[in-house]
């Protein structure tokens, strides 16, 4: 039994939707957001993954781009969850509707 | 001082007009037309419209009588407005109104004529309207405004049809290109610009405003509203006779519609007790004369009326302006009478005055008018006869005009407790009824239709119109037979009034409520025209615009906002919802795709 690219397909098919899941189902913030970083990861795999299969260097670059929007998007969103938890202590996501209509 | 700055700067302009008059008149017949072109107002394709001005014979003859009559009436304002507190306002507009008169009859197009035409309207109402405090003259003024306002839509349109067909508003190019006219053409640009001269003329239908315009003051009435402003149109017919030859249906329309408002005009006269608005519709019913002469090709014979009739007009308003000075502002003729002894120079002029209007020979009005009902009878034998009849009703209701204010008993000193001492004015007043009276009685001799050499008028005129004059050769024993009836007419209308009016003050029977009401067109136009109007606008006002259209408005942003309110709810807050949102997205995304590559 070889490990072949659909293996790898598959775990980052698993991966995105564990992460997506987790996003939809859960109400703590922080562990909403580390979902996210999942299904990005899962992004991750799946187009280095492609860069191997044919053999192209793009799907890598493309992995760069994402990490550092990763990175960016940590940066910005742990400072915001830290400023909400400073305000009320074990706040979930679901107190913060305050752009409700 | 105003009013003598004033005075000497329309004298000075009639001098030039003068010395103008003697170059042109030194030049042989053929080269008497000098255009003027100072530069280009507005090109636009092949339309150009200059600014200038064109001196020939008519004009030159409107100047000339435009610019002397209104010396005259500026002394005499001199002398009536003396104890106005607005005197120095009074002259401006005076003057403003020389100004636009005669840039009117001086244009070189159509356009500059129609500025002028515009001109002397504003001025028209801000002299009706000059006593603005009285609700009846700030309400004359207005409705001067609207009702020339109607004819000016013919006359615009008027233009609008021949720079379509001609390209030019140029008076010598459009003439040359008359060609490029259909014949309907030609009716249609002949009646549109006696719709635009009916209006400033007071023609029938559009004459109720004249009577109404005597709120201004006395020299105004004699200025504008019957010497000078109301002949534009005369002028503006006159001036565009090559269109009216070639368009004969039209001629016959302008004819009776002229002669219709003689005739209406002189009815109500009869039945006048203002000694203003006596002379209003008298002036109407001239002002007619002069449509039936355009109307019949006559076009010499109306300018000769309008020169009479300026002459003997303005001699008779300036008389009633005296009248109403020294009756300290009553304007009723039934409270005169008996002015003949404390009034003898005003009372004596308009003797003249009522003589010449009348048609009695000698004096001016019976060429005129005869010139006028000869050239009508050729046309047609009906349009004579109402003419002539009209005629002696002239000559009826002047009649009646000077026995009521000039003999019979002193009425006023009943009424005014004898604190009225009436008198003849001064010099400024005096001198201009004097000329007046001159000119009134000798206008006549500017055109004796006794050969070629005593026409002087319609040869110096012919390089205008005689190309488009109906041509009309009375025989010496027709010419007679005209004169004898015309003096008769006059003659038997004169003295139906003394025989009617000399021992009478009131006749009832003679003044029928339809002819003192006008034969009631000022109450139909109300009732017909124009409370239909306001109640139309009203209904636009509440109905059309308050619930229509705002309602559009207002409903596209009620509609939006009631949307907006329902819409909004989808923003819960969420972050899970939204999250949701993104997922069902994110699958009918994939979804679709999956179905389109057919897997």
């Amino acid at each position: 039994m070889t490990v072949n690219a659909s293996w790898y397909l598959t775990l980052a098919a698993i991966l995105f939707t564990i992460g997506s899941v987790g996003m939809l189902v859960r109400r703590n913030i922080l562990v909403m957001f580390m979902c996210i970083e999942l299904m990005l990861n899962a992004a991750n795999l799946t187009f280095v993954t492609f860069s191997r299969v044919l053999n192209d260097i793009g799907g890598q670059i493309s992995v760069f781009f994402v990490l550092i929007v990763a990175a960016a998007e940590v940066v910005v969103g742990l400072a915001i969850i830290v400023a909400i938890y400073r305000r009320r202590v074990g706040a979930t996501a679901d107190d913060q509707h305050l752009l409700k209509g | 001082m105003a009013g003598w700055i004033a005075t000497l700067v329309v004298l000075a302009s009639f001098i030039v007009t003068v010395l103008v008059f003697a170059s042109v008149a030194g030049e042989p017949a053929s080269s008497r037309l000098h255009v003027e072109n100072w530069f280009t107002w507005l090109s636009s394709g092949q339309l150009s419209i200059g600014v200038g001005i064109q001196v020939d014979p008519l004009s030159l003859t409107m100047a000339m009588f435009i610019t002397g009559i209104s010396t005259l009436i500026h002394c005499y304002s001199v002398g009536y407005m003396e104890h106005d507190a607005q005197f120095s306002k009074f002259f401006v507009y005076l003057n403003l109104f020389v100004f636009s008169m005669l840039m009117l009859v001086l244009g070189e197009n159509l356009l500059i004529t129609f500025l002028g035409w515009e001109g002397v309207g504003v001025c028209s109402y801000f002299l009706v309207a000059f006593w603005f405090t009285r609700p009846s003259a700030a309400s004359a003024g207005k409705k001067a405004m609207i009702y020339n306002r109607v004819g000016d839509g013919g006359f615009l349109i008027a233009l609008f049809l021949l720079i379509d067909k001609t390209h030019s508003l140029t008076f010598t190019t459009i003439f040359s290109r008359l060609s490029q006219l259909s014949s309907a053409d030609l009716i249609a640009v002949s009646l549109l610009l006696f719709v635009g001269a009916a209006g400033k003329s007071a023609q029938l239908p559009l004459f109720p405003w004249l009577a109404d315009a005597m709120e201004g003051p006395t020299p105004v009435s004699a200025l504008i509203h019957a010497a000078t402003m109301v002949t534009a149109g005369v002028y503006l017919m006159c001036r565009v006779s090559p269109i009216l030859h070639l368009a004969p249906d039209a001629g016959h329309v302008i004819a009776w519609i002229g002669v219709a408002t003689a005739f209406i005009a002189a009815t109500i006269g009869c039945a006048q007790t203002d000694i203003k608005k006596v002379l209003a519709y008298s002036t109407v019913s001239q002002l007619g004369y002069m449509f039936l002469a355009v109307g019949c090709g006559a076009y010499d014979a109306a300018i000769f009326l309008m020169l009479t009739h300026a002459f003997y007009k303005a001699l008779l308003f300036l008389g009633s302006g005296s009248v109403i000075h020294a009756m300290d502002d009553e304007q009723d003729i039934k409270k005169m009478g008996a002015l003949r002894k404390v009034m003898p120079l005003t009372s004596a002029t308009f003797f003249i005055g009522w003589l010449s209007i009348a048609g009695v020979p000698p004096f001016s009005g019976f060429w005129a008018k005869g010139d006028v009902l000869s050239n009508a009878w050729v046309v047609s034998p009906a349009l004579w006869a109402v003419g002539a009849f009209t005629a002696i009703l002239t000559a009826y209701y002047m009649g009646r005009q000077y026995l009521l204010v000039f003999l019979g008993d002193p009425r006023w000193k009943e009424t005014g407790e004898g604190s009225l001492h009436p008198h003849d004015a001064g010099w400024q007043m005096s001198m201009p009824l004097i000329v007046l009276a001159v000119l009134a009685s000798f206008g006549g001799l500017i055109n004796l239709p006794f050969g070629s050499h005593l026409t002087f008028l319609d040869s110096w005129l012919s390089p205008d119109v005689g190309s488009s004059l109906l041509h009309n050769t009375d025989s010496t024993l027709q010419l007679w037979l005209f004169g004898i009836a015309d003096a008769v007419f006059a003659i038997g209308g004169a003295s139906m009034a003394l025989a009617l009016w000399r021992n009478y003050v009131n006749r009832p029977a003679l003044e029928p409520r339809f002819l003192s009401m006008a034969w009631f067109l000022d109450a139909s136009i109300d009732r017909f025209i124009a409370r239909p109007s306001s109640a139309l606008a009203l209904f636009s006002a509440t109905i059309v615009d308050r619930q229509i259209i705002d309602g559009a408005v207002n409903g596209v942003a009620g509609l939006f906002k009631v949307s907006a309110s329902k819409l909004r709810r989808v923003q819960t807050g969420y972050v899970r919802s939204y999250a949701l949102a993104i997922i069902a997205g994110l699958v009918i995304m994939v979804a679709y795709f999956m179905i389109r590559s057919g897997l």
